[in-house]
């Protein structure tokens, strides 16, 4: 039943059980050979994943890319430049880091970490997204600059008004084609003219290009085209299609058909429930909840009531089964059973 | 890119109870690892290896 | 003529004890509290205790060899560049090796949480064990998530965006920008791997230093000794056979 050897100053089985916890083992021992089981469970490991990839490969799909937003979906690159433009996009009334505005950013109870930091990553979403890359675009279209001047000359009340107008239009007006759009004459001033030339700049990748190329020839920092890319609804609508949107648990989940990230359950659960799913400071309220959870987790050992759950869901009497059934034989003094 | 034998690149299927949304990639992955926790406990471990030493 | 080249005198001391009058070197006290906190037959011990004799111990060896193919198809894929899995077949095996591999991973690391949340093996001063566990598993997360958002492909896109509101809402974002791939990528291959393989370690050597946790004692039924939940207080400490202390 059993091969542990007693050696020479070893104990009895029911001797070494009554020792405290924290003492060495000098109990019956078995042969246990280490490294020999750690090279084993390598060889498993590398079978399995090796078996994994060339039966299931993994996901890659292609990035979204604002030519394929502004093609697709015309009215609403539109509306989202024109939001980034006059402030109303979700990242210009985002808060720190990327801008100051007042009463944006979250908070647990009365303390706001968000603002803490400060803006570390300043986005002025009007003239990163919309005047900067057409400013690049007007140094070849003698019509763009002339309408970016009257724009910029233009005090701000006037800009508002145009802004206004020009949002009216774009929500009457519609998609005739991949990467067109049609709006009705407004009182908009220079901005139809500005936001054609943007619309084909994305329409012809330009955009892309501008956003995503540093001022200093190398880059790897991707905040502004993916800020602009989240503003909008297509990127979101794809996550949608792809069950990766928020309340749809899609932290955990992966494209296609692929397994995902399933130990990130209780962290996205708090958001499909009250009142997380209600609360503008959701994101703060939630790395407050899972802090605590994962403190609590920590120091089990520390909390009485949950470092005594083991004992009351007693899944070690399965564990140690073995090992209870020769202490008793042990201890009841069975001439067969080991020492 | 298709390198591989089982295509898992098309929509998956997703299980609905109440408020829970599960892939049904997770939720094999999850059945399993309390399969093989269950099976862990249960299933004979003969000390010392047998294979000799 | 005298031996100018250090040579061993003749003593009874072991070679590492420090010589008379070197007692106090800082060399001298870190090796011999290595040595007596780890001595060899500790560290790479050939027995284990009779009770550990159920398949829930190999799932810390089995998280250990899924970290291994992590690490090791991790450094094909450094290789070869961030982009290399996108255009060649080979690199996208090799990356599908590393999603697979963190699949296990995870996979088998939460069940050895949950064995060893049973065993409540952070008894007998074994708290610490305990610790750098959860903190290997708190920042294996982390470790995942930049890799997720490396990708350069649709799903890092999605995933960074999505994370930047969390990570901002607690002023973590101003500091570690999702949307900065270079710094993410930088993170995800060398900070976060180094800190988990060093709690990993850590995790390790602690388990090797106090041992595998001794079963809990069973609750007594019978009525002659009552219900006890501490080591059986009848059993006399000098067993049956000689007991070397």
């Amino acid at each position: 039943m059993n091969d542990s050897e007693v050696r020479p100053g070893q104990v009895s089985l029911a001797a070494a059980a009554a020792l405290p916890e924290d003492a060495d083992w000098n109990g019956p021992t078995i042969r246990y050979d280490l490294l020999k089981e750690v090279v084993i469970a390598i060889v498993v490991v590398a079978l399995l994943t090796v078996g994994l990839a060339a039966i299931f490969s993994s996901p890659d799909e292609t990035p979204t890319t604002i030519h394929q937003w502004s093609t697709a979906d015309p009215g609403d690159f539109l509306t989202t430049a024109l939001a980034e433009l006059n402030g109303t996009s979700d990242v210009a009334s985002y808060g720190q880091p990327y801008n100051a505005t007042a009463g944006a950013a979250q908070k647990i109870g009365p303390i706001s970490l968000q603002q803490i930091p400060g803006v570390r990553i300043p986005v002025n979403t009007a003239n990163d997204f919309v005047l900067a890359p057409l400013a690049q675009q007007a140094e070849t279209s003698p019509g763009l600059q002339a309408a970016l001047s009257q724009f910029k000359a233009a005090p701000s009340s006037q800009q508002a008004t145009w802004e206004t107008n020009f949002g009216k239009a774009l929500g009457k007006g519609h998609q005739t084609g991949k990467g067109t759009f049609t709006v009705a004459r407004a009182d908009d001033g220079p901005l139809p003219t500005m936001f054609a030339s943007l619309l084909a700049m994305a329409d012809s990748g330009a955009l892309d290009a501008a956003l995503t190329s540093s001022p200093n020839f190398y880059g790897t920092d991707y905040t502004k085209p993916l800020l602009f890319l989240a503003d909008g609804s297509f990127l979101a609508n794809r996550a949608d299609a792809q069950h990766l949107s928020g309340d749809q648990w899609g932290m955990m989940n992966e494209t296609g058909s692929y397994p995902g990230q399933a130990w990130l359950w209780l962290y996205t659960m708090w958001y499909q429930v009250e009142p997380f799913s209600s609360s503008g400071n959701a994101d703060a309220l939630v790395w407050g909840v899972m802090a605590v959870l994962t403190l609590l987790l920590l120091l089990v050992p520390f909390i009485p009531g949950l470092r005594d759950i083991p004992r009351l869901v007693p899944v070690y009497r399965l564990i140690w089964r073995d090992h209870y059934r020769r202490l008793d034989r042990s201890r009841a003094g069975d001439p067969g059973s080991d020492p | 890119m298709d390198a591989s034998i089982v295509n898992l690149g098309h929509p998956g299927h997703y299980l609905h109870w109440g408020f829970i949304q599960l892939s049904l990639a997770n939720g094999i992955v999850i059945l399993s690892m309390v399969v093989v926790f269950v099976a862990a406990l249960f299933l004979p471990f003969r000390s010392g290896k047998r294979s000799g030493r | 003529m005298t031996d100018l080249v250090g040579s061993e005198t003749e003593t009874t001391a072991p070679p590492s004890a420090p010589e008379p009058g070197d007692e106090a070197m800082w060399t001298a006290r870190v090796r011999g509290a290595a040595m007596r906190t780890f001595p060899p037959g500790k560290l790479l011990p050939d027995r284990q205790p009779s009770y550990v004799a159920s398949w829930i111990y190999v799932f810390g060896v089995l998280t250990v060899a899924a970290l291994f193919m992590i690490i090791a198809s991790g450094v094909l894929l450094v290789w070869k560049g961030p982009s290399w899995w996108h255009v060649s077949k080979v690199g996208l095996f090799i990356n599908s090796i590393h999603l697979w591999s963190v699949e296990l991973f995870f996979f088998f690391m939460v069940i050895h949480l949950w064995g060893k949340f049973f065993m409540a093996a952070w008894r007998g001063r074994r708290r610490a064990t305990w610790v750098t566990g959860v903190i290997c598993f708190v920042m294996s997360v982390g470790a995942a998530f930049t890799g997720y958002i490396s990708q350069q492909n649709f799903d890092a896109q999605w995933i960074a965006t999505q994370a930047k509101d969390g990570l901002n809402s607690v002023g973590i974002g101003a500091f570690f920008n999702v949307l900065n791939f270079g710094q993410m990528l930088l993170w995800h291959v060398l900070l976060l791997p180094a800190v988990v393989i060093a709690f990993v370690a850590f995790h390790v050597l602690l388990v090797r230093r106090r041992g595998v946790v001794h079963p809990l004692a069973e609750r007594r039924r019978s009525a002659m000794h009552g219900i006890s939940t501490g080591p059986d207080p009848t059993v006399a400490r000098d067993g049956t056979l000689e007991d070397v202390r």
